[in-house]
């Protein structure tokens, strides 16, 4: 981990200390709508977790004169928000936390098992009804497609829908997302691979 | 649900984001990529859930909603003057 900010995090927290509203703007333009998913995990509701959101924020601004880029500003104001949220969601007494990840974590298949072959066929486990390639790859970058996707993402449980935003989206690496949720590297994976296959579930739909 | 010591498709699936992220065992990640070569399905599997990541990665971060980002900016105001 980096004992300095980087560069460019060295500028933002330059700008923030000397209360330069646009680079307040332009952080919070940046992480605002993944610290509100990540609070999603953990409270009840949308306004719960705006709330939070709005905490996070006051406990960033308290806490950034002694921020000393231990880790990268945006794992600090995730891990702010992630720890805000966890304290609310106890308040609230919702046991969260681990059981929704226990949820997502458990062995279910993320491919419909009807796609493969039964235990009494000569491959069992093979395909039955394989993915086909995807032919015009040209509609995977259209709006429509971004459209698919975004939804596909907001259906996700709330877990699986802060951990692909913030690795997909927004290019966290899984270390960065580990040490913003307290998560361990498995626990990170399964919630990512989860949600993947389920944005690509929504896009076969799709480009069929 | 192995034949011998051959994946199935049925595992593979489930270990396509482990391959990605380099967290599958040398043995293992030997096993899918023998798996890959003569397996169409899985290929296509694979190369979707990496259009599936890019594309993904084109999606906007989102924002807050408005009355709410007007809440943060009158802190930071009342933060900054203090």
């Amino acid at each position: 981990m980096e004992q300095v900010p980087s560069p460019q995090d060295a500028r933002l927290l330059e700008g923030l200390r000397a209360g330069d509203e646009a680079a307040f703007v332009a952080l919070m333009r940046e992480y605002g709508a993944g610290m509100l998913r990540v609070a999603m995990m953990y409270v009840s509701s949308r306004a719960v977790a705006e709330e939070v959101v709005q905490e996070a924020w006051l406990g960033v601004l308290k806490g950034i004169g002694r921020f000393e880029g231990r880790s990268s500003l945006k794992t600090w104001l995730f891990r702010i928000v992630a720890n805000t949220a966890k304290t609310r969601g106890m308040r609230e007494s919702r046991s969260i936390p681990f059981s929704s990840l226990g949820d997502d974590a458990g062995a279910e298949p993320t491919v419909d098992p009807d796609r493969f072959l039964g235990s009494g066929e000569r491959f069992p486990g093979h395909w039955a009804l394989p993915p086909q390639a995807w032919a015009p790859e040209g509609r995977l970058l259209s709006q429509e497609a971004l459209d698919v996707i975004e939804r596909a993402i907001d259906r996700l449980p709330p877990a699986q829908r802060a951990v692909i935003s913030m690795r997909d989206v927004q290019g966290f690496t899984s270390e960065e997302v580990c040490n913003a949720l307290d998560l361990t590297e498995t626990n990170q994976r399964v919630l990512l691979h989860r949600a993947r296959a389920k944005v690509r579930d929504a896009l076969e739909e799709y480009m069929r | 649900m192995r034949l011998d010591r051959e994946l199935a498709c049925q595992e593979v699936v489930e270990l396509v984001t482990a391959y990605l992220e380099d967290a599958l065992s040398p043995e293992d990640r030997e096993r899918f990529e023998e798996h890959l070569v003569f397996c169409d399905g899985c290929q296509n599997y694979l190369e979707q859930m990496r259009d599936t990541i890019a594309a993904t990665g084109r999606v906007p971060v989102g924002a807050l909603p408005a009355a709410l980002e007007e809440q943060l900016l009158e802190a930071f105001r009342g933060w900054r003057s203090s």
